[in-house]
């Protein structure tokens, strides 16, 4: 199929704003009579307020008002509170001061008295589960994601079973099996069984997540940094305690998120709760240290794998066992997408999963990039390397034996796949990367240094349906594309809005994309997270569009003559494909969908569309021609994203410290939708997989639950001077069957590749050294080097 | 906790002459804090660990800054920022090492700003004591890095004392290297240190890195031409590749005549409180040729007396080896 747009690279409309410094994030808003705010953080890891004098800081000149947990909602352990007065974390925000500018709210907050009673901490989920270990909530230690909490203890002779090098392994939450596991390990010629660790690292986003609220008759205007818009609505209001419709949400601009503003976090509503009190706008900016505390993280893993494999390098058992350290609030279930992820990646003929999240006394955690399911890569596929090297198998070879295939069925429900071609994407990166030449580099000398060879591959659901699409085509004849999923940065809602124009066969220059704020009329979409925009997005525009292409088809039958079959679109027109010179202008037939009324101006519409669809629809009624449909495509499968990567470093065997010569990234994401955004992808991915392997570290006082990285200095996101200066990318473009135009989503699975590439890189040039544990810092390789102890214990957790 | 990100309200002098800023240390002693490039200090005071009364910001002093010839090797006023010290052709050409040095510290735009000055005076980076915890450095009673569960793998392996945190300033090791001596300015005239002495351990004074006392001002460093055109070598090992503090980093000057080492210094930071020569190091390669052989021996003598903590011992082998590197003058 020959596409207009679909596949072609375009200037998203936002860049320029961005490059310039003229885009506005939440930080960057005033108004008038605009009061600031500061919070008070929890400086211990579990306590109990029970006695504060805010008297002398409301004494202050310039303080307006202070602010506690008893002045704003109650939002129920385990998810995160507004503000609390039972603090789970360091950083833990307790009280919120509004003054008139910023440094008298900092001067006030050192005015608070405040008298804590400190509770037992946990930073370990294995001591949490020890008996008679501390309990993060109130009503337990595992909270599931939404879900109440309970507690969870296993026996001290469960914990007397396993070494101190072995995980201990008691009653899981959660569990699956298929195949008969027991008898796969009895016949497998190769069994590996190895414990691991897995860095919860945070989500760096360079936008610290300030928020802005003030409100004019009886709404609320909030300005928050959301990488999802019409999909965080509903909960933004319910957390300010008003109705859906009373919500206006801005959020134009996101400075990254990767999974962390994907849905509403209930502080961001802080400025809109003081603002309600004071009666005047306030700007809650958030500093750097504040987002390391509440800004969210990655799910850390203490695990278990045991793999079995044929002589010719089948996966026929796996076994894999899951601790996962959930933070202070409720657990993103990444400990689960870790299973099905391995059932997918890696087909094991049988297999047994088991997995439990631990609320800890860390900050609170969410989906990031890959939530889950890169964890698993960075545990699996230097495992792969190991059982080839052992079975003395090439190291590709063993994972186009393994790969899914379009009939793979996975996971605990025997899920199907709308399409894979992870082995097309993993032969053509190799044949990009030279693989066979290459891997006879592995481990050549050179002075001081060795070569490492490194391959990763790794996979995220790809996209969801039923959301609804929204067209408007003005009097003017210009094309409003309405979208609410967001702008998290990738510039995928405006690619998807490129559908709606190859639909309608439409000049991309006769498009205005509308989105950013609840006042434009937004649909309801899904957010943008989980891979999901360029699949979902794609079949939610292709339906509003369609359904905008129908009418404009119906109304040229009446005007023109014939059946709305005769005609076609194109150039901006409707016209008879019989007769081209027999046509309508998009600004007449718009002009007729005024007049005609009814469904064709939005006075009617279909009834299975969420209501914030309807409400949008119905405010513009009579304004325009309305093309506005929920997503019915058919569904068949789980349409995946798959990606694969390889790498080559050069490593100096006296400092530890190594050189990334070469990338090569591929994604299997269906019909490539815009080429120069999917490139990024592929690179940015990559990137953040370098730090998520190699750099990102996670240390934590266990004696005083204190935390070591708040800045970015002090984690280490990788800078220009860590990443291969150009970075080699491709992609498998094959249509997936289940999207209108092929598209499947991309986004994460191009970071755990890309992290698993150089974790296999690594032990490759060490000659064989498998670490279990991500990241790989410096030390480690030193010690390895060195042929000394590590400094850590094997199920040891945030000393990274 | 350091959450804060605003300043305290402080009296800021901007003082144009160094007569005029020793005036306004005199009268504010301890209640004062020079502030050079500011990369450091402004972070202090943003996270409200360290309240100054009055700040002196030293930036318009003319008498500060500039790179100058002597009778014998050059004189480097200390508001030269670190890029004008990457950039000078006479450091690159004839002191290297000191170039090298500043080229390794941070980023570029923190070398834009930072000075040569506030680099060698530059604060412990342990991160405890700079969380604002009450420890023996910030006047208090305990050490947080040094106890069964502290997390240290930045930390010493020389010369604790109550104390175990490191320099992390990489031109503290090339200034010892190239034997300068630093000039001080106080209120009883002025005084001229060797860079060796002039940095301080916890068990002279816990609460400040270098001899500096709050009423006197590092003006200038002289870098003598014993050195000058010899062969140098640095290196730093950190996480990353810019914008990090050492591991370990070395920095070495040696001379050799006739293919024989004639005279060298090896100097590591991130090992002890203070820039650590490598003695043992220097006389074993000193007579001998500056081979592999060599440098193995003298290398693996490097950590002599080293006492690791918990999180750290890999820093052992690290100096070893980049001690032999220097020696060997190779990667």
């Amino acid at each position: 199929m020959a596409f207009k747009h679909i596949g072609k690279n375009f200037t998203p409309p936002d860049v320029r704003a961005k490059v310039t410094g003229k885009a506005k994030y939440s930080e960057d808003f005033r108004a008038e009579g605009m009061l600031f705010i500061k919070l008070l953080a929890s400086p211990m890891p579990h306590a109990i307020v029970r006695k504060l004098d805010t008297s002398e800081a409301l004494k202050m000149d310039g303080v307006i008002d202070v602010m506690t947990a008893d002045d704003v909602p109650n939002i129920p352990e385990p998810q995160m509170p507004i503000l609390t007065n039972h603090p789970k974390y360091v950083g833990d925000p307790i009280l919120a001061i509004a003054a008139t500018s910023e440094q008298i709210a900092a001067d006030a907050l050192e005015k608070i008295i405040i008298e804590y009673e400190p509770r037992p901490f946990v930073i370990d989920p294995l001591v949490s589960l020890f008996p008679g270990g501390p309990d993060v909530h109130d009503s337990g230690n595992v909270a599931l994601f939404r879900g109440k909490a309970e507690s969870y203890k296993w026996t001290a002779r469960d914990f007397a079973a396993a070494s101190d090098d072995e995980l201990p392994r008691g009653k899981p939450q959660g569990e699956w099996e298929h195949g008969d596991v027991d008898a796969g390990f009895a016949n497998a010629a190769l069994v590996l069984d190895e414990t691991f660790v897995v860095a919860g690292h945070p989500h760096q986003s360079m936008e610290p997540r300030s928020a802005f609220a003030y409100w004019e008759n009886g709404k609320c205007y909030l300005h928050a940094s959301s990488q999802s818009h019409t999909f965080n609505v509903p909960d933004y209001a319910k957390y300010c305690g008003i109705e859906t419709e009373d919500l206006i949400l801005i959020a134009e601009f996101c400075g990254g998120g990767f999974g962390s503003k994907g849905t509403a976090y209930p502080i961001a509503t802080i400025p809109a709760h003081m603002s309600k009190k004071v009666g005047r706008p306030c700007m809650m900016r958030i500093s750097r240290a504040e987002e390391y505390y509440l800004g969210s993280r990655r799910n850390g893993f203490q695990g278990n794998v045991k793999l079995g494999f044929s002589e010719e390098g089948r996966l026929v058992a796996a076994d894999l066992y899951v601790v996962q350290q959930s933070g202070s609030n409720d657990s993103f279930p990444d400990y689960a997408n870790a299973g099905e992820a391995l059932s997918l990646v890696y087909t094991p003929e049988a297999m047994r999963w088991k997995g439990i999240p631990i609320a800890t006394n860390t900050p609170p955690t969410g989906a990031q990039r890959g939530p889950g399911q890169n964890q698993l890569a960075c545990v699996m596929e230097p495992l792969m390397d190991k059982a080839a090297k052992t079975l003395g198998i090439d190291r590709l070879a063993i994972r186009d034996l393994n790969a899914p295939k379009n009939d793979t069925v996975f996971g605990g429900r025997r899920s199907t796949l709308s399409s894979t071609y992870l082995r097309e994407a993993m032969q053509s990166g190799a044949d990009r990367f030279n693989w066979e030449e290459k891997k006879n580099e592995s481990g050549q000398r050179n002075g001081s240094k060795v070569i490492g060879i490194g391959v990763g591959q790794a996979f995220h659901p790809g996209g969801s349906s039923g959301f609804d699409g929204l067209v408007r085509i003005a009097p003017d004849g210009k094309v409003h594309i309405h979208t609410g999923v967001g702008n998290l940065g990738t510039y995928s809602y405006a690619s998807t809005s490129r559908i709606s124009a190859e639909v309608l066969g439409c000049s991309w220059e006769n498009c205005v994309i509308e989105r950013g704020d609840t006042r434009r009329h937004l649909p309801w979409n899904l957010g943008q997270f989980g891979s999901n925009t360029s699949y979902t997005m794609s079949r939610t525009n292709y339906a509003g569009a369609m359904d905008a292409k129908m009418k404009l088809l119906e109304i040229a039958a009446m005007d023109l003559g014939g059946a709305a079959e005769d005609y076609d679109v194109g150039d901006d027109k409707v016209f008879s494909k019989a007769d081209p010179s027999k046509s309508l202008t998009f600004a007449q037939a718009a002009q007729r969908a005024i007049e005609l009324g009814g469904k064709f101006s939005g006075e009617e519409m279909n009834e299975d569309m969420h209501a914030i669809t309807k409400a949008s629809v119905t405010a513009m009624a009579g304004t325009g021609l309305i093309g506005a449909a929920k997503d019915n495509h058919p569904s068949k499968g789980l349409p995946p994203a798959l990606a694969a990567s390889f790498m080559k470093i050069e490593l100096d065997v006296e400092t530890g410290k190594y050189e990334i010569l070469e990338y090569v990234g591929m994604a299997d994401c269906g019909t490539v939708v815009h080429p120069q955004g999917l490139e990024h992808q592929i690179r940015g991915g990559g990137v953040m997989g370098i730090g998520m392997a190699g750099l990102e570290r996670i240390v934590y006082d266990p004696q005083n639950g204190l935390p070591a990285n708040i800045g970015f200095h002090q984690n280490k996101p990788p800078s220009y001077l860590d990443v291969p200066l150009e970075m080699d990318v491709g992609y498998v473009d094959k249509p997936d069957p289940t999207n209108p135009v092929g598209a499947r989503g991309i986004g994460e699975p191009l970071m755990g590749c890309a992290a698993a590439a150089l974790l296999s890189a690594i032990s490759d040039a060490l000659g064989g050294v498998y670490f279990n544990r991500t990241p790989i810092v410096p030390d480690m390789i030193i010690n390895a080097l060195a042929d000394r102890p590590q400094s850590y214990k094997t199920l040891q957790v945030s000393n990274q | 906790m350091s959450t804060k990100d605003v300043m305290p309200q402080f009296a800021l002098f901007q003082p144009t002459d160094i007569e005029n800023a020793l005036d306004l240390l005199e009268k504010y002693g301890d209640r004062s804090w020079k502030v050079a490039g500011g990369q450091d200090s402004y972070d202090w005071f943003k996270d409200r660990a360290k309240r100054p009364e009055a700040v002196i910001d030293l930036g318009g002093i003319a008498d500060l800054h500039g790179i100058r010839e002597t009778e014998d090797g050059i004189e480097i006023g200390t508001m030269t920022t670190l890029t004008e010290i990457v950039e000078s052709p006479i450091i690159s050409g004839s002191y290297g090492v000191l170039a090298q040095a500043a080229s390794r510290v941070a980023s570029p735009q923190i070398r834009n700003a930072g000075t040569l000055g506030g680099n060698l005076n530059q604060d412990a980076r342990c991160w405890y004591y700079r969380s604002g915890l009450d420890c023996y450095r910030a006047g208090g009673n305990t050490c947080y890095a040094d106890t069964p569960e502290g997390m240290n793998r930045e930390h010493c392996l020389f010369g604790a004392s109550r104390c175990v945190a490191v320099t992390p300033s990489d031109t503290a090791a090339a200034v010892v290297a190239l034997d300068a001596e630093m000039v001080i300015r106080g209120p009883a005239g002025e005084r001229v240190v060797p860079a060796q002495e002039f940095f301080i351990g916890p068990a002279v004074n816990i609460t400040r890195m270098t001899v500096v006392e709050p009423t006197e001002l590092l003006v200038a460093v002289r870098i003598p031409s014993k050195w000058a055109g010899a062969d140098f070598y640095f290196e730093k090992v950190a996480d990353r590749n810019t914008w990090d503090f050492p591991l370990v980093n070395v920095a070495s000057a040696m001379i050799v005549k006739d293919g024989v080492v004639e005279d060298i210094r090896i100097v590591c930071s991130g090992v002890e409180c203070v820039p650590k020569r490598i003695e043992g190091a220097e006389q074993i390669a000193i007579g001998s040729a500056p081979d592999a052989e060599t440098a193995d021996l003298a290398g693996g003598t490097a950590s002599r007396g080293a006492t690791p903590l918990n999180y750290n011992h890999f820093k052992i082998p690290l100096m070893e080896n980049l001690v032999k590197r220097a020696i060997r003058g190779d990667a």
